[in-house]
This record gives structure tokens, sequence and C-alpha cells, in this order.
């Protein structure tokens, strides 16, 4: 049995089905279960994981009886780059919203989210932000009545 | 026949005031314009507008994001004509015939006779939807609660069936939605279960959020390692008027795709996207020149358009008339319900017949605009087809910002939906749909609810699914979806109706 198995789209998301069935048990069987005719806060979710263990199990043994083709390499699929740039971004802005107000807070996060991209162009970046800014502010704090401060809260 | 003109006739009073058919209009132009762009659906554009409906009156509200889903179908056959590219899922196979027909320079009639069938496909739906809705309601009202588990069951299943993509996986999928939905108090115990002790996670995850991560930034994060160079537009539309032998041979194909579409939208799981696939197949039997599909047949337009204008559209019946979603956008119409303090099921149509009504006559209204939003501006459609992704997705992500801050103003749910935007990304790596997820996240609660009811109704008896009549014949249809998957011919036709995706 090749290791590459398991760098595998279905292998890995058999490990994430039987992981979270198993944890559906374990935090499950954490609340009272009470009988079929009270079903408790932990019958329910107990049925689910119990299911879901299972077919976590069926999707990893199958995935071990049929191999693997070349495309399959999991891991060499993933792009960190857009990822970590875009997760930035939006945390940034959850971040800066409050305090800053939305128009800043659009700016920054426009000029992160570029980021995600390997050819930049920050002049245009830059005009988006300001524009996407203006744009955010003009449909949602006057359009849409947001709450949202607009600009910095001193 | 009476009753339907006056009920019509109260949709008419909900739906013409100056405010709704403004609100009508904002949906079916935002409909069209996530269309039109690809990497934008509808179910990211509706769990983004969300929050923003709080404000609004619940029928303005519907309506708005109604719009939104049919709208969106027909953007999306114009990105599919011009560029090739399907704005839309529903708009795939529209790109093997309508795209050949671009190139012939004939863009421009299969615009035009995408529209015309999607308007007249809106327009027997809209009839469909109103005449089934008062008996289906009637019987719905004879639903216990074991009736509405195993109607749960049998949708769950058959989304899991009838979708694309590997079976075993959707099955999970759902599960984990379903797991994810029980996130919260128990409202039987007042217990709390899965919260970890957090405090924002007990009043359960915001379906905005989780929406929100996996459609819309987890989407991003996908569409930005794909290479986004665009392929040719077409330049010339020419006329948007078909020629006389166009509508000779698309007529039959838009009668045929609208009654498929309207059949298949009721179906949970179908929807647009089965009901274009289906009457593209079925077109091709019967056309007396299949050698012609695939290089420019204005039938392949003709017949998956309107089926999918129709399947989006009678897809609002299970929503409207049981409180069941059939799908990923059917499940956050149930949640912009529950905003306004408006309980999905077969009483919504005697306790608010405004609302009931006026949704649908507004479907109507809609396609009337979107006829004329589609045909004499197409123009306009095809110079946004030319911005580039690099402008639009920090435009999208300042949308999801907004959107998931203005739930409850919270960090906590921003820090959420990052999570759920990488598990979306993990995911698509990971050839798992998240659709079936999400459809598992609504129905949680309530398949819970009623199987806790219906079993301390039969005192703990499982038997009770098997013996009410109409919950045993909800069952033995979802057995028999389960038995499909086994014949070896609908895999293989499963299989191939989904390989253009």
């Amino acid at each position: 049995m090749p290791i590459k198995v398991i760098n595998t789209p279905d292998f890995v998301s058999g490990l994430l089905f039987l992981a979270a069935g198993i944890s559906g048990i374990a935090l499950g069987s954490s609340y009272a279960v009470g009988n079929a005719m009270r079903m408790g806060p932990g019958y329910f979710p107990l049925i689910l994981g119990g299911a879901l263990t299972l077919l976590g199990l069926v999707v990893l043994v199958r995935c071990l009886k049929l191999g693997v083709t070349e495309e399959d390499n999991l891991l060499a699929s993933f792009r960190w780059r857009p990822a970590l740039f875009v997760v930035l971004s939006v945390v940034v802005f959850g971040l800066l919203a409050q305090e800053l107000g939305l128009l800043l807070a659009t700016v920054v996060m426009t000029l992160v989210s570029g980021l995600a991209r390997t050819e930049i162009h920050f002049p245009e970046l830059l005009g988006l932000s300001v524009g996407l800014a203006a744009f955010g502010v003009a449909v949602f704090s006057f359009g849409l009545g947001l709450t949202l401060p607009i600009l910095p809260v001193v | 026949m009476e009753d339907l003109v006056s009920h019509l006739a109260v949709g008419v009073d909900a739906a013409v005031t100056w405010q709704n058919l403004l609100y009508c209009f904002v949906g079916v132009l935002l409909g069209t314009l996530v269309g039109v762009l690809p990497g934008l659906g509808p179910v990211a554009t509706i769990a983004m507008l969300l929050p923003v409906t709080y404000g609004l009156p619940p029928v303005s509200a519907l309506i708005m994001l109604s719009g939104i889903y049919y709208g969106a179908q027909y953007g999306g056959s114009t990105a599919a004509i011009l560029v090739n590219l399907p704005g839309e899922s529903s708009s795939v196979v529209t790109c093997l015939d309508g795209h050949a027909l671009a190139k012939k320079g004939r863009a421009g009639a299969a615009l035009g006779i995408a529209a015309i069938g999607s308007f007249f496909a809106g327009t027997v739906s809209t009839l469909v939807v109103a005449a089934a809705a008062v008996p289906l309601a009637a019987f719905a009202l004879k639903f216990g609660p074991a009736e509405y588990f195993s109607l749960m069951l049998l949708g769950l299943i058959a989304a899991v069936v009838l979708a694309q993509g590997d079976v075993l996986k959707a099955i999970a999928m759902t599960l984990l939605g379903l797991l994810l939905g029980l996130v919260g108090v128990d409202v039987n115990s007042g217990d709390e279960r899965f919260t970890f002790g957090i405090p924002e996670l007990a009043e359960g995850i915001s379906f905005v959020v989780i929406s929100m991560g996996i459609f819309g930034i987890g989407e991003i994060i996908a569409n930005l390692e794909r290479d986004h160079h665009r392929t040719q537009i077409v330049e010339r539309v020419g006329s948007v008027l078909p020629t006389r032998e166009d509508y000779r041979r698309a007529w039959k194909p838009v009668v045929r795709g609208s009654a498929l579409g309207s059949i298949m939208g009721v179906l949970p799981g179908g929807g647009a996207m089965l009901s274009s696939f289906a009457s593209y197949m079925l077109e091709k039997r019967l056309s007396k020149h299949p050698e012609e599909f695939g290089k420019g047949a204005i039938e392949g337009v003709a017949g998956p358009e309107s089926a999918n204008n129709a399947g989006a559209q009678t897809s609002f019946i299970p929503l409207l008339v049981m409180g069941l979603p059939s799908n990923a956008v059917m499940a956050l119409m149930i949640g912009a319900m529950m905003i306004h303090g408006i309980v999905p099921g077969p009483q919504v149509m005697t306790e608010r017949p405004d609302l009931f009504w006026g949704v649908i006559v507004s479907m109507w209204i809609g396609n009337i605009l979107l006829l004329l939003l589609n045909l004499p501006l197409v123009g306009i459609w095809v110079r946004l087809l030319s911005i580039p992704y690099r402008i639009l997705y920090p435009a999208i992500l300042l949308f999801c910002c907004i959107g998931v801050f203005s739930v409850n103003n919270s960090l906590f749910d921003v820090l959420l939906a990052v999570g759920f935007g990488l598990l979306g990304y993990l995911f698509i790596k990971l050839r798992c749909e998240p659709a079936p997820l999400l459809l598992g996240f609504v129905l949680g609660p309530l398949m819970e609810e009623n199987l806790r009811r219906a079993m301390l109704l039969s005192r703990g008896d499982p038997t009770v699914f098997f013996t009410r009549p109409i919950s045993a014949s909800l069952l033995i249809f979802a057995v028999l979806l389960l038995a499909l998957l086994a014949l070896p011919h609908f895999r293989s036709t499963r299989k191939v109706a989904f390989a253009e995706d």
C-alpha cells in the first residue's frame, strides 16, 4: 500500500468525516441521552455522529481499495498566498471597523486583499481601495443605514 | 379557477406598490449582475444581503431576495453565450450551443431566444406555483411530526442523489451540516451543545456567517488560484431579435423545457441546474438533427434556458407551501423568513396571504423587468463581463465583511466566517460539494424537533414512521431514490450529466 494515498482528497475527506463523527459521539455522549420516547439533548447528535463515523470509515476503506492517480496530489494543490491574504484582509477589517470607521477599514482591507495575487499593480490597487471605500460608505452608510462609524472614533 | 383569480388579486395588491416594484427591480438587477459575473453566485449574494433586509417589511425583503435567484438565471445565460463561462451552474449547458452560435456571429439571436424562452417559462411556472399552492398546502396540513421528519429525510436523500459529485461524500457533508445545525442551546432541555463554553455560540451559528464563509470567502480563495485570463469576448452581438426560422425551431423546446423545469424544480435538490441538464438531453434526443447540437443548435439554448428559469421558480413551491428548502438558496430564504418572524410552513398562506401571493405575483413582474433589462440593455452586461477578477474580488470581500459584521456587530462572527472560509476552501480541494452541508445545517434543528415529537407521540415506538401512510410513502420514495443509484444505467447518465462541470 503506497504512502501517497494519505495525500489524496478522498483520504483526507474520510479522515475529516471520521474526526467530526467521533467528536460528535464524544460530545454527544457527554449530554443527557434520554430514551427513544423522551430524547435528551445527546440522542440526535449520537445518531448523527455514529452515521458520520461510519461513512468516514467507508470513504477511507474505498480509498485504500481504489488507490491513487497522479493528479490526486492534495498537498501540492494548495496555494497558500491567496488563502493567507484573503483571510488576513477580512480579519483586519473586523479589527479596524469599530474604531477606525468604515472608510479607512475598507481602504486597508482592499490593500491587504490585493496582496493575494502575485502580480500587484499598486496605483490601480490604491485607486480601487479609495473607490470601494467611497462606494461602501455611499451604499451601506447613507443608503442602507449601516450602524458602523464612517470616520475614526476619537 | 375563481379562487386562483382572487388569490392572484391579493398578490397584485401586495406586489404592485411603488416600494415593492422598486425592490423587485433591485432584486432582478442584482440577480442579473451576479449571474453575469462568474465567481459570484446567488447563494453568496443572498447571504450578503440578508442582514441588510432586517429593516425592510417582510414582503419587500422576500420579493427582492427571490428576484436575485431567478434573475441570476437570466444573467447566467449572457455570460455563457458571450464568453463561454457559465456565470451560474445552471448555465453550464447553455455554453455548448450558445457560445457556438455566438462564434457564428449569432450571439444576439441566442441571447434573444434565451430571454424570450425564460420569460415564457417564468410565466408558466408562476401560474404553476399559484395553482399548486392551495391543494398542496391543504395536503401539508395533514402532516404530523412523523411525516415532516420523513419528508425532510426524503429531501436530504433526493438532494444527494440528484446532485453532482460523489454520493458518499455528499451524504457525509449533509450529516456534518446537520451536526453543525445543532450547535447552541437545545430548546427542549436548555442545555448548551457543542458551544465549548463560548457565549457567542449559545444562539447557534448564524447561517449568514456559515454561507458567507463557505460560499463567499472560500470561493474567492479558490478562484484566485485559478488563472483568470478571459476568453475572447464576442464583439459583435448582432440583432437580439431572433428570426422567424429561430422561432419555428425553438418554440417546442421552450414549451417542453418549461414543463420539464416546472416539474423538476419541485424535487428536493432539483431546481435550476438539474432542469437545464435534463432539458438539453431531452432536446438532443428528440431533435431531427442531433448532430447540430454542440455546434450551434438554437434548440440547445431555448430548451435548457427555459427549463432553468422554470425550475428556479417552482423550487419555491416546497418552501412556500411546506417550509422546506429544496436547495441552498431556498435554505437561505427560510432564514430570511425567520429573521422577519415568519415561521415557514403551510400556515403562511392563510396567515400572511399578502406575503404569500405577493411573492408569487412579483415573480411574474420580475420576469417582465428581466426581459426589459436583458434584451435592450444587453450591451451594458457585455461591458460588465470585461471587468477583470482582480477588481471584482476585493469588492465581493467588502460585501462579505459588511454582511457578516452587520449581523451582530461582533468580531467573533467575522473570525467564525473566516474559519468557515478556510473550511470552504478545504472542501473545494477535497472535492466535497458544500451545498448539502448548508441544506443539512438549516434542516438539522427542524429534523431533531420533529423526530423528538414523533417519538414522544408514539411513546418511543419507531415503527410510527412506517405505519402512518403518508410517512411510509415518503420513506419508500426515499429508498427508491437510493436504489436508483445502484442501477448501472442511472449511474452512467448521472456521471455524463455532471461531467461538464
